[in-house]
C-alpha cells in the first residue's frame, strides 16, 4: 500500500474544498469497509483520504412520519436498524442493512459507501430503489438532488464527479398500506455476496395493489428498477399468479452474466424465485401495516 | 444457547476408574489465548528485523525466461532479493515426513520456482526490506519474463497422452518401479487386490456402479503461514514459525539450504490451525536465505490470505469410480474402485490413503482398487485432515447407501451385515485390532436422532431427508520424546515436543498426572523446540494423544522409578522394596506422598530431571458413523443442515471436551467440503476465488449444533486405551449429506460441492 494523506474535515464546505483541490486523487472514507480493503489489496489508490464521518450533515439520521427519512451518507447500518420508528417504516431497507456484513461491519459500514462503491450486488441498493430513494450531492459549486435510479452508471461507476460527495440519502415517508422486502440469495447464510438480490415494495388499498416497485441486484451492470414488473402488479389483487407474472417480467428485464459466484441461467432463475418471495413478504407486511397500530402511551 | 447432552457409551472394560483421565479440566493455554497473550508467529519481533515478501507467478504454467531484480535491489530500504538461482538443487530423494512422504527436490522447487512456474501463485522471487511496504514496492520492480505454456487443470485431462507435461523428468511408477520411459503427468499407479472381483460380481444380485468427482479444497486454517528466520554470522539458523512438525521442518531446511540439522533450530510458536497444511516448509527457507543475504539480520514473513489459498495446501480434486455388488441377503460380494487424485504441481496426492479408506469399514473377500497420483497446474497438494478420505468415502458410502436402498434394507442394518471387526483384513494389508465400528452403527441406530421422525419442511418449496454414512481413518503412532523436572514444591514441569493444535498440552499432562497419581494442576506442560526436547514426529495422523501420550506414560514411569530410589535413600532401604500406590511411596509401614518426597529431593541426591524417547506402535484405526437431516430448497437449490449426530469409536476420551471439539471441527469442515467449498479456476488456470469471501467455508450460521456420541472401545495397546480421534470425523459428512439430499429430492449427487447451482442442475431446473 502506498503512503497517503489523511484529512478529516469538520464541515461540508471544508470537505468540498478539499475535493475541489485534490480532484480524482481523493477518496472519501466512511466506515472504510470497502475502501480500506481495496487500498490494502492494491485495487484502488488515493493520494488523499477524506474522512467524512466528522461532517455533521453526513452523520445525521432524521426521521419524521410526514417528511420521511434523511440518512447522512456516513451513518452506519447499525444505527439504522436499531432505530425503532425507522425499522417499522422502511422494512425493505431494514432487511438489507441487517444483512450487510457481521455486527462489527454493520457498526462501520454506511449506505453512502454502499451506493458510491456501486457494486451491482450491493445489498442496500435494490432496497433503496424500491423505497424511492433520492440522493443529495454536494461540491464547491453547490448541490444537486437526483433519484437514486439515475445515480448508477456501471459496475463501480456513478454520476458522482471527482469534486463531489454524497451528503445524504432521502427516503419519502411511506403511505398507508405500504410494505416492502429485500431478499438475496447467497450460498452461505452470511458473509457472502448476493448471487441475486431483489427488492419489492407495494401499497395496498382496499385489497388492491395501487403502487409497486421491483428492483434487482447482481443481474445487470447496475442495480435496476423493473417498471414492467410493477405494471404487472398495479390494479391487481395480490395472488400467487400475479406475483408470478411480475416475477416473469423481472426475469425478462434481467441481463445476468456468468461469473464465479453464479451462472447466468442460475441468476435468471433466481430472479423469478426471489421476486415472487419478496412480493409475498412485502404484501404480508403491507397487510400488517394496515392493521390498527397500538398507540404509544 | 442450547446446551446439548453429549453422550458417552463405555464398554465394560472401560469401567476402570481414573483420577484425572476423562475429566473436563481447564486447558493450560486458555488464559493466554483468551487474553491475547499467547505468542504466535505474528508476535515475533527481533531487533534489526527485516520484512520479507514473495513475488508470485501470475501464470498457471510458464517457463521463466529471465528475472531482472536490479531495480528492486536499488530501492532504498531493500536489503536482499532472492530468486530460484539462490537455491542449490536439493536431492531427488523421498523420505517420510509428517503424515506422508516428501521429495526434497520437489519441495525446494515448490518453495521457489526454478526454470518453470507450475501454478498460479508459485513463488518466483522474494525481497527483504526495512518495512513491509518497501518490500511490496520492490516486488513491483522485479521484471520477470515468462514463456506461457498451456495449463492442465483436470486430472483426467492430465492423464491423456497428449496432455501438456508439467515435469519433463517424471515417469510413471508402479509398485515403486518406473514402468515406461515416456514423459507423463501420472506419477504413480498402485493397486490393492484380493479374491476375484469378477466372480464376486457374478454372485451379486444387485450391482451399483457410479463415477464421482470432487473439487480442490483448502484446509482453511485461520492463521496464515508465517516464519521469522535468523541466519546468524556463526552459521546457526533459528526459525520461529507456525508448524505442526518442527523436526520435519528442520530436516527440510537442512536439505533445501544444505546446512546440517545441528545448525538449525526450529521453534514452533502457538498455531492458529493447520489440519495437515502446516507439515511442510513454505516461507521458512526463504526467510533464512534472505537473512543470510541481508547480512545476518532476522527476516520476518507472513502470507496474505490470497497467498495462503493460491500457494499452500490444498487437498486433491479427484475422480473416483466405484462398483459394488451384494447378494439379496445383504452380503457384499465384490467391491471395485478406480481413483485418480490431483497431486497439484508435484507428485504426492493422498490417493494411497484414499485407496485404504474407500472400503475400509467392510469385510470384503473380493476387492480391486486402483489409484493414480497425477500432477496438474494447481498448488502442490498437502495433507488435509484424513487426507484423501473424504473424497473416497463420498464415493463408496453413496454407493453403499444406494445398494441398501435397492435391497430394501435399512442403511445401518446393511452396513452392520458387512461391518469389519477385529481380525478382518483391510484392503491395504493390515489386520484390524480391536476396532469399534459395529458399536458406532449401534450407537446411531439407537440414538434419538435416528429414531425420531424427520421434521416437517419449513416452507412449501422445501424437502427434508435423512442420510447416514460411515468413515475410517488409519491413525498413526510414531516417535515422541518428553522431559520433566520434578520441583521441590511437588509439581512437575513437563516439556513435550508435539505442537498443541487440538488441546494436547492438556490431554498429555492428564496422562502424566494419571501415571504419577498426582493432580492435573501439579503438572505444568510446555511445548519445546528442536533444541530443547528430543525428537517428535509431527502433530498429525491423529497420533499425538496416542504416541506422545505413551511418551508421557513412560516419562511418568521413569519419574516413579527415580522417586522410589529417593524414598529408598531417605529410609536407607533397597529401592526395589519400595511400593508405589497412586502418589504414595511405602516401605512396610513407612509411607510418604509424592509431594512430601519432592520436598526431600535436596537431601536424597539433589535435583531430579528425567527424559524419555519412545518409538510407539499399536495405533488402532478410528471408525465413525454419522447421521444428518437436511432441508433442500428446491427452488434455489440451497441445502440447510437441520441436525447432525456423529458417533465415533474414540478408544478412551482422555479429555472429552477436546474429543468432542475434534468431532465438531471435522464435521464442520466436512459440511463445508460437501456444500460449498471449491477452488474456482478460469480456463487459463487463474484461481478466481482466493479470498475467504469467495472460498465459501461455512460460518457458524451455516452449521447446526453438532451432537456427538463418544463410543469408548479402548485400545489394548495403549496404557489408557487411547485411539486417535482427530481425523475420522471429516470422512463421513459429504457422503452422509449426499445420502440425505437423495432422500429429500430423489437425486443422487455425484459431484462435490453439492452447491445450490449443482442441485438445481440435478433437478433439471436450470441447464
Amino acid at each position: 500500500m502506498q503512503a497517503f494523506e489523511y484529512v478529516a474535515p469538520r464541515s461540508l464546505d471544508e470537505a468540498t474544498h478539499v475535493l475541489a483541490h485534490v480532484g480524482a486523487e481523493a477518496r472519501c472514507l466512511g466506515g472504510g469497509t470497502d475502501l480500506i480493503a481495496q487500498m490494502r489489496e492494491g485495487r484502488r489508490s488515493a493520494r488523499v483520504v477524506v474522512d467524512i464521518k466528522r461532517i455533521p450533515e453526513l452523520d445525521a439520521l432524521k426521521f419524521d412520519p410526514i417528511h420521511g427519512l434523511t440518512l447522512g451518507a456516513a451513518v452506519p447500518c447499525s444505527r439504522i436498524h436499531s432505530h425503532g420508528a425507522v425499522a417499522a417504516a422502511f422494512p425493505g431497507l431494514i432487511d438489507a442493512v441487517s444483512l450487510i456484513g457481521g455486527i462489527a461491519i454493520q457498526n462501520r459500514a454506511s449506505l453512502g459507501g454502499n451506493i458510491c462503491t456501486a457494486s451491482p450486488a450491493g445489498d442496500s441498493l435494490p432496497a433503496l430503489l424500491v423505497h424511492n430513494a433520492h440522493v443529495l450531492l454536494a461540491s464547491a459549486q453547490g448541490t444537486r438532488r437526483l433519484p437514486l435510479s439515475a445515480f448508477f452508471v456501471g459496475p463501480g461507476k456513478t454520476v458522482l464527479r471527482p469534486d463531489e460527495l454524497v451528503v445524504q440519502i432521502e427516503l419519502p415517508a411511506p403511505p398507508a398500506g405500504f410494505g416492502a422486502a429485500y431478499l438475496r440469495f447467497t450460498p452461505r447464510n452470511e458473509m457472502d455476496i448476493a448471487v441475486v438480490g431483489v427488492g419489492a415494495a407495494v401499497v395496498l388499498e382496499n385489497g388492491l395493489i395501487t403502487q409497486a416497485r421491483v428492483a434487482l441486484g447482481a443481474v445487470a451492470p447496475t442495480p435496476i428498477l423493473v417498471p414492467e414488473a410493477a405494471e404487472a402488479l398495479v390494479g391487481k389483487a395480490p395472488s400467487p399468479e400475479v406475483f408470478a407474472d411480475a416475477a416473469a417480467a423481472a426475469q425478462r428485464a434481467a441481463q445476468p452474466i456468468t461469473d464465479m459466484r453464479g451462472t447466468a441461467e442460475q441468476r435468471r432463475h433466481l430472479v423469478g424465485v426471489l421476486t415472487w418471495r419478496a412480493l409475498q413478504r412485502a404484501v404480508e407486511r403491507a397487510r400488517v401495516s394496515q392493521l390498527p397500530q397500538p398507540t404509544a402511551q | 444457547m442450547t446446551v446439548l447432552e453429549q453422550e458417552r457409551i463405555q464398554t465394560q472394560s472401560t469401567s476402570k476408574t481414573f483420577r484425572v483421565i476423562g475429566r473436563r479440566v481447564p486447558r493450560p493455554d486458555g488464559v493466554d489465548k483468551v487474553t491475547g497473550r499467547a505468542q504466535y508467529g505474528a508476535d515475533v519481533k527481533l531487533s534489526g528485523m527485516l520484512y520479507g515478501k514473495v513475488l508470485r507467478s501470475p501464470h498457471a504454467h510458464a517457463r521463466i525466461v529471465s528475472i531482472d531484480t536490479r531495480e528492486a535491489e536499488a530501492l532504498p530500504g531493500v536489503k536482499a532479493v532472492i530468486t530460484g538461482k539462490d537455491f542449490k538443487p536439493a536431492e531427488d530423494r523421498v523420505e517420510r515426513s509428517g503424515e506422508g512422504v516428501v521429495n526434497y527436490s520437489y519441495l525446494s522447487q515448490n518453495v521457489m520456482a526454478q526454470d518453470k512456474v507450475l501454478y498460479h501463485g508459485h513463488a518466483v522471487a522474494a525481497v527483504a526490506a526495512t518495512n513491509p511496504h518497501i518490500a511490496e514496492e520492490a516486488l513491483a520492480r522485479i521484471k520477470v519474463e515468462y514463456e506461457v505454456l498451456p495449463p492442465v487443470l483436470d486430472v483426467l485431462e492430465a492423464m491423456r497422452e497428449d496432455a501438456p507435461i508439467l515435469l519433463p523428468n517424471l515417469r510413471t511408477r508402479e509398485l515403486g518401479e518406473p514402468v515406461s520411459d515416456r514423459p507423463t503427468n501420472i506419477a504413480s499407479h498402485e493397486q490393492y487386490a484380493r479374491g476375484d472381483v469378477e466372480r464376486g460380481f457374478a454372485e451379486a444380485d444387485v450391482i451399483v456402479e457410479r463415477e464421482f468427482r470432487t473439487s480442490t479444497v483448502h484446509q482453511g486454517y485461520i492463521e496464515p503461514q508465517n516464519a521469522t528466520a535468523l541466519w546468524n554470522a556463526d552459521g546457526f539458523i533459528t526459525v520461529w514459525t507456525s508448524t505442526q512438525a518442527a523436526w520435519d521442518e528442520r530436516r527440510e531446511l537442512s536439505e533445501i539450504l544444505h546446512v546440517p540439522i545441528s545448525n538449525i533450530r526450529v521453534i514452533p510458536m502457538e498455531i492458529g490451525g493447520g489440519f495437515g497444511g502446516k507439515l511442510n516448509v513454505y516461507l521458512e527457507p526463504l526467510a533464512a536465505l534472505l537473512s543470510l543475504k541481508a547480512g545476518h539480520r532476522p527476516v520476518k514473513m507472513w502470507m496474505q490470505r490470497d497467498e495462503v489459498l493460491k500457494a499452500t495446501g490444498p487437498t486433491s480434486a479427484s475422480v473416483i469410480r466405484v462398483k459394488v455388488g451384494a447378494r439379496r441377503d445383504g452380503v457384499i460380494t465384490a467391491a471395485q474402485a478406480w481413483l485418480a487424485y490431483e497431486a497439484g504441481a508435484f507428485p504426492g496426492s493422498p490417493v494411497g490413503a484414499g485407496m485404504g479408506v474407500i472400503f475400509a469399514p467392510y469385510r470384503l473377500e473380493n476387492l480391486l482398487i486402483d489409484g493414480y497420483d497425477v500432477v496438474v497446474n494447481k498448488p502442490a497438494a498437502k495433507p488435509y485432515r484424513a487426507p484423501g478420505g473424504t473424497n473416497a468415502a463420498f464415493a463408496s458410502e453413496t454407493v453403499v447407501d444406494e445398494l441398501a436402498e435397492k435391497l430394501g434394507m435399512d442403511p445401518i442394518a446393511f452396513r452392520r451385515i458387512n461391518a469389519a471387526k477385529e481380525g478382518d483384513r483391510r484392503a491395504d494389508g493390515p489386520v484390524y485390532g480391536r476396532i469399534g465400528y459395529i458399536e458406532t452403527l449401534d450407537a446411531i441406530a439407537n440414538h434419538p436422532h435416528y429414531r425420531s421422525p424427520l421434521p416437517a419442511p419449513s416452507a412449501p418449496w422445501c424437502r427434508v431427508g435423512r442420510g447416514v454414512a460411515s468413515g475410517f481413518w488409519f491413525n498413526w503412532d510414531g516417535k515422541s520424546s518428553a522431559s520433566a523436572i520434578v520441583n521441590p514444591d511437588g509439581t512437575v514441569s513437563y516439556l513435550e515436543g508435539s505442537t498443541d493444535i487440538g488441546g494436547t498440552r492438556a490431554s498429555l499432562a492428564m496422562q502424566l498426572a494419571e501415571t504419577l497419581g498426582i493432580d492435573y494442576t501439579d503438572v505444568r506442560p510446555m511445548v519445546g523446540d528442536t533444541q530443547t526436547v528430543g525428537y517428535n514426529d509431527a502433530t498429525g495422523g491423529s497420533r499425538t494423544t496416542y504416541g506422545s501420550g505413551i511418551a508421557a506414560y513412560h516419562l511418568g514411569k521413569a519419574i516413579i522409578r527415580a522417586m522410589k530410589e529417593r524414598a529408598a535413600r531417605l529410609w536407607d532401604v533397597p529401592a526395589e522394596d519400595v511400593d508405589v500406590d497412586g502418589d504414595t511411596y511405602c516401605y512396610g509401614e513407612r509411607c510418604i506422598t509424592f509431594k512430601a518426597l519432592c520436598a526431600k529431593l535436596e537431601e536424597t541426591g539433589g535435583p531430579l530431571s528425567v527424559s524419555v524417547s519412545v518409538d510407539t506402535h499399536g495405533a488402532i484405526p478410528a471408525l465413525a458413523t454419522h447421521v444428518v437431516d437436511v432441508e433442500v430448497d428446491i427452488e434455489t437449490g440451497k441445502v440447510s443442515i437441520l441436525r447432525y449426530t456423529a458417533a465415533q469409536d474414540v478408544g478412551r476420551a482422555i479429555h472429552p471436551d477436546y474429543v468432542e471439539g475434534q468431532i465438531h471441527g471435522g464435521v464442520a469442515q466436512g459440511i463445508g467440503w460437501a456444500l460449498n467449498e471449491e477452488y474456482v479456476y478460469d480456463a487459463d488456470g487463474h484461481l478466481l476465488n482466493a479470498s475467504l469471501l469467495d472460498y465459501r467455508m461455512p460460518t457458524a450460521l451455516d452449521l447446526p449444533m453438532i451432537e456427538t456420541v463418544l463410543v469408548e472401545v479402548p485400545n489394548p495397546n495403549h496404557p489408557f486405551g487411547v485411539k486417535g480421534v482427530g481425523e475420522v470425523p471429516i470422512v463421513p459428512p459429504a457422503a452422509a449429506i449426499a445420502n440425505a439430499i437423495y432422500r429429500a429430492i430423489g437425486v443422487r449427487m455425484t459431484t462435490l460441492p453439492m452447491k445450490p447451482s449443482a442441485i438445481l442442475k440435478a433437478l433439471g431446473t436450470i441447464p
